[in-house]
């Protein structure tokens, strides 16, 4: 990754344009040519630096719902209950963390209702209460990652 | 025509606002945009749109918020934040908002959000996620957000990630409604 990559991760997380060619309106603002952010795109989604490079949706916007949710299993108990945590498809992703509470997860449904459903499910399999966080207010951040 | 991100959102009941149309483009460009000189045309050629149709439609998916944001997406390991902590705080809920704002508004900061407690066991309800090079960038950085949003009597906990299990990002079914 040179200059020219970082520039193009640095300009472009939050902002992309909507026109008819947005990749030579972005390569312009960033002094390159169309060709070559394309190019540079390419390789470092090729690479893995980039998981994609498109939108991100709001999914209770979509009908959907997210949570954030989290447990305090035993140590000895936990990479039981992390599997079964990890083998729920609605696990987005999930977190050891350094705290009583130390697994930290975001459930991701197409309902609603599926939310309380998953968790009811994830205690029973488990055997452990689990603690559902949902946001009530969103703070928006800018820029994400500088590379 | 640039996408803005949005800066401020109380979350409001589930109110789905696409319609099937919406949906379809939705999936079309959820796994990425194609890297193509008109990739709105490419996309309209498949969904028998205009390209015109299709940005209009993307502007105004975006302005309602159901495209939070559109560009790269980056695997932050990757580009070295190997370190991440979740900063949670327990503030009077009046200054919630206020507060919120003004962690949001560090550049190392790339979540913020206020959440119900869970009393007694838990007592926090504001919640920021600090991203950094390594543990000792992650902690000056909080010694710096404490110092300049007068946080030092607010009770914390800095819950460092040990592990990640799993990072697939969410995915929707779209259009399968």
């Amino acid at each position: 990754m040179d200059a020219i990559d970082r520039a193009i991760i640095n300009n472009l997380q939050g902002g992309f344009p909507l026109s008819e060619r947005p990749y030579a309106e972005a390569a312009a603002s960033l002094g390159l040519d169309e060709d070559e952010l394309i190019r540079r795109l390419e390789i470092l989604l090729a690479q893995g630096t980039l998981t994609r490079f498109g939108p991100l949706y709001h999914a209770e916007r979509l009908g959907g719902a997210l949570t954030l949710a989290a447990m305090k299993p035993p140590p000895d108990d936990f990479e039981r209950v992390a599997r079964i945590v990890n083998g729920f498809p609605e696990v987005a992703h999930n977190y050891a963390r350094e705290h009583e509470f130390n697994m930290w997860f975001v459930l991701a449904t197409e309902w609603p209702e599926r939310i309380g459903e998953v968790i009811s499910e994830i205690e029973k399999a488990t055997g452990y209460a689990v603690y559902n966080m949902p946001k009530l207010e969103e703070f928006f951040v800018g820029l994400r990652f500088e590379a | 025509m640039e996408l803005n991100v949005i800066k401020h959102s109380v979350v409001s009941p589930h109110r789905p606002v696409v319609d099937e149309a919406d949906r379809r483009l939705l999936a079309a460009i959820q796994h990425g945009l194609p890297l193509s000189s008109r990739p709105y045309a490419e996309i309209g050629a498949r969904l028998g749109l205009s390209e015109q149709q299709v940005i209009a439609r993307l502007q105004w998916l975006k302005e309602a918020g159901v495209i939070r944001r559109f560009g790269v997406v980056v695997r932050h390991h990757e580009l070295g934040y190997a370190s991440n902590a979740m900063v949670v705080w327990d503030v009077p809920d009046e200054q919630a908002s206020e507060l919120g704002r003004c962690l949001a508004g560090f550049d190392f900061i790339t979540l913020c959000y206020r959440r119900p407690r869970r009393l007694p066991q838990w007592r926090f309800n504001l919640y920021c996620m600090i991203h950094g090079k390594s543990r000792e960038e992650v902690m000056a950085h909080l010694e710096w957000m404490v110092n300049h949003c007068d946080l030092q009597t607010l009770p914390h906990a800095v819950l460092f990630s040990r592990r990640r299990f799993k990072q697939r990002g969410a995915v929707y079914a779209l259009g399968e409604r």
